[in-house]
């Protein structure tokens, strides 16, 4: 049976890891491939790389970033944060990444998506949203969420889907970073409508809420950051868990 | 509880160090995603070359046969450079990875293309009976099923996950020595004679994929 798939995602700052990570047997916490490596042996299913500061003269380091991940570990991993162009995707998947990420850039031009999914194939493609609810109303935002557009998130999502990309990367910016849960109301809409995988961000805060964004917000996939990197909740004990739950997942 | 699966699980597989000295050829043509394969040879200490030049591939010990794309574009690549010709005389063990798999079939739904014809069997679309519960392409972890006993399949775990990412897939056959299902059953794995082929991708399928990578190369 096809599993529910878990991904610590890995926000990366010229080369290196940010956002303070809190793992003992780290002898560098502060190196994406150690960390990635970790998470590979714990039994996360995929690896997201995001990179926060991406510019173009950054995109060097983030290749060979890539490379080293790419050598290090056996299992897939997106990578993501300010790629905007066909060239920008070859760089990064000649590198070594399974598949790229892109969000503004396909907001500015959607266009992009069908040149993306043609050149390299949709399996490639991540269409990450970040949505966020505005008077009753989810619209998609740009810039980290502090930029609101007038694409409601269900058309977008939609569009996405039809343009060719192959998963979309759905953060609810309304839940990321509470660790109240994730947005299943609005996952589980999206998900349904759509015949692409949705992986679903923001809210992660307990065990229940891997459960709960499985079967009422009919995720495909669950992404997180801070509460696999400051070990709030182990990858072996949360799979352990969904196992125990009757959630399909890899052992 | 899972911890100690996990563990027991990985030391249970165990990696020996391939023959420095074996030729692996792996065909380059017009296919993406080549370079994770290289590395998880790489990883197994394993030296290959990413050659479309046909004595190269003639002499090497094994030959991988990767691929991600398109089945129609691909057929034609191999065909102007007589590629098709050369992979249905190879004699050493070939292994076949994703779209590698539908290639050596008969024939592809994917813009209805005759393909390598080394296995007697048809690729066709999912298509799924409901949309919520079944997406296309099959991406994600699922398992091998119903392993028969073969060197490739040597000390595998039962029902072990391989990653898969595809929207097409082979129907079960004779030659189908691992199954998974998807909507349906389908061909994990197939055998013929040299020829090997694996729909999922052991360059990205953890300790397994290692695994079957690992006794590829031990054939």
């Amino acid at each position: 049976m096809l599993t529910k798939r878990i991904i610590p995602c890995l926000d990366i700052k010229e080369g290196r890891t940010v956002k303070g990570v809190n793992f003992v047997e780290l002898r560098d916490a502060g190196d994406p491939v150690e960390l990635a490596k970790i998470y590979s042996d714990e039994g996360a299913d995929e690896l997201v790389f995001l990179d926060i500061t991406a510019t173009v003269d950054k995109r060097k380091t983030l290749a060979e970033l890539v490379t080293k991940v790419a050598k290090a570990i056996n299992i897939p991993f997106t990578v993501g944060g300010g790629i905007s162009t066909v060239e920008d995707v070859k760089f990064l998947l000649n590198a070594g990444a399974d598949k790229i990420s892109i969000n503004s850039a396909a907001v500015h031009n959607p266009q992009i998506i069908n040149e993306m999914a043609a050149e390299f194939g949709s399996q490639c493609i991540v269409v990450a949203i970040d949505t966020r609810n505005v008077d009753g109303i989810d619209f998609v935002h740009t810039h980290g969420g502090r930029q609101a557009t007038l694409l409601k998130t269900q058309e977008w999502a939609q569009e996405v889907c039809d343009r060719g990309a192959g998963e979309i990367l759905l953060t609810s910016m309304d839940h990321d970073g509470t660790k109240a849960g994730f947005s299943n109301e609005l996952l589980a809409e999206i998900s349904s409508a759509l015949s692409i995988p949705v992986i679903a961000s923001g809210g992660a805060g307990t065990m229940a809420h891997f459960k709960d964004v499985f079967t009422f917000g009919k995720a495909d996939a669950a992404l997180a950051a801070s509460i696999f990197h400051f070990k709030e909740i182990g990858i072996p004990k949360l799979k352990g868990f969904l196992s125990d739950s009757d959630i399909s997942i890899r052992k | 509880m899972t911890d100690v699966r996990c563990r027991v699980f990985a030391s249970d597989i165990g990696h020996q160090t391939p023959d420095n000295n074996m030729k692996i050829a792996v065909i380059k043509y017009n296919s993406g995603n080549v370079q994770s394969v290289l590395y998880a040879l790489e990883r197994l200490g394993a030296n290959a070359e990413l050659t479309d030049d046909p004595e190269v591939i003639r002499a090497a010990d094994k030959v991988i046969f990767p691929g991600q794309g398109e089945a129609s574009t691909a057929m034609r690549y191999l065909k102007e450079r007589k590629l098709d010709t050369l992979i249905k005389e190879l004699k050493q063990p070939f292994l076949g990875v994703c779209l590698g798999l539908q290639l050596l079939c008969e024939h592809s739904e994917e813009n209805d293309t005759e393909c390598l014809g080394i296995f007697p069997v048809k690729v066709k679309r999912f298509v799924p009976e409901n949309s919520q519960e079944f997406k296309v392409p099959h991406v994600g972890w699922n398992e091998l099923e119903n392993l028969v006993i073969n060197p490739l399949l040597k000390d595998l775990p039962a029902n072990p996950f391989v990653y898969y990412v595809h929207s097409f897939y082979a129907e079960l056959s004779e030659f189908t020595i691992a199954q998974t299902h998807y909507i349906h059953d389908f061909s994990g794995i197939l055998h013929r004679d040299n020829y090997y082929a694996i729909q999922a991708h052991p360059e990205k399928s953890g300790l397994v994929g290692e695994k079957l990578l690992e006794n590829f190369l031990s054939l």
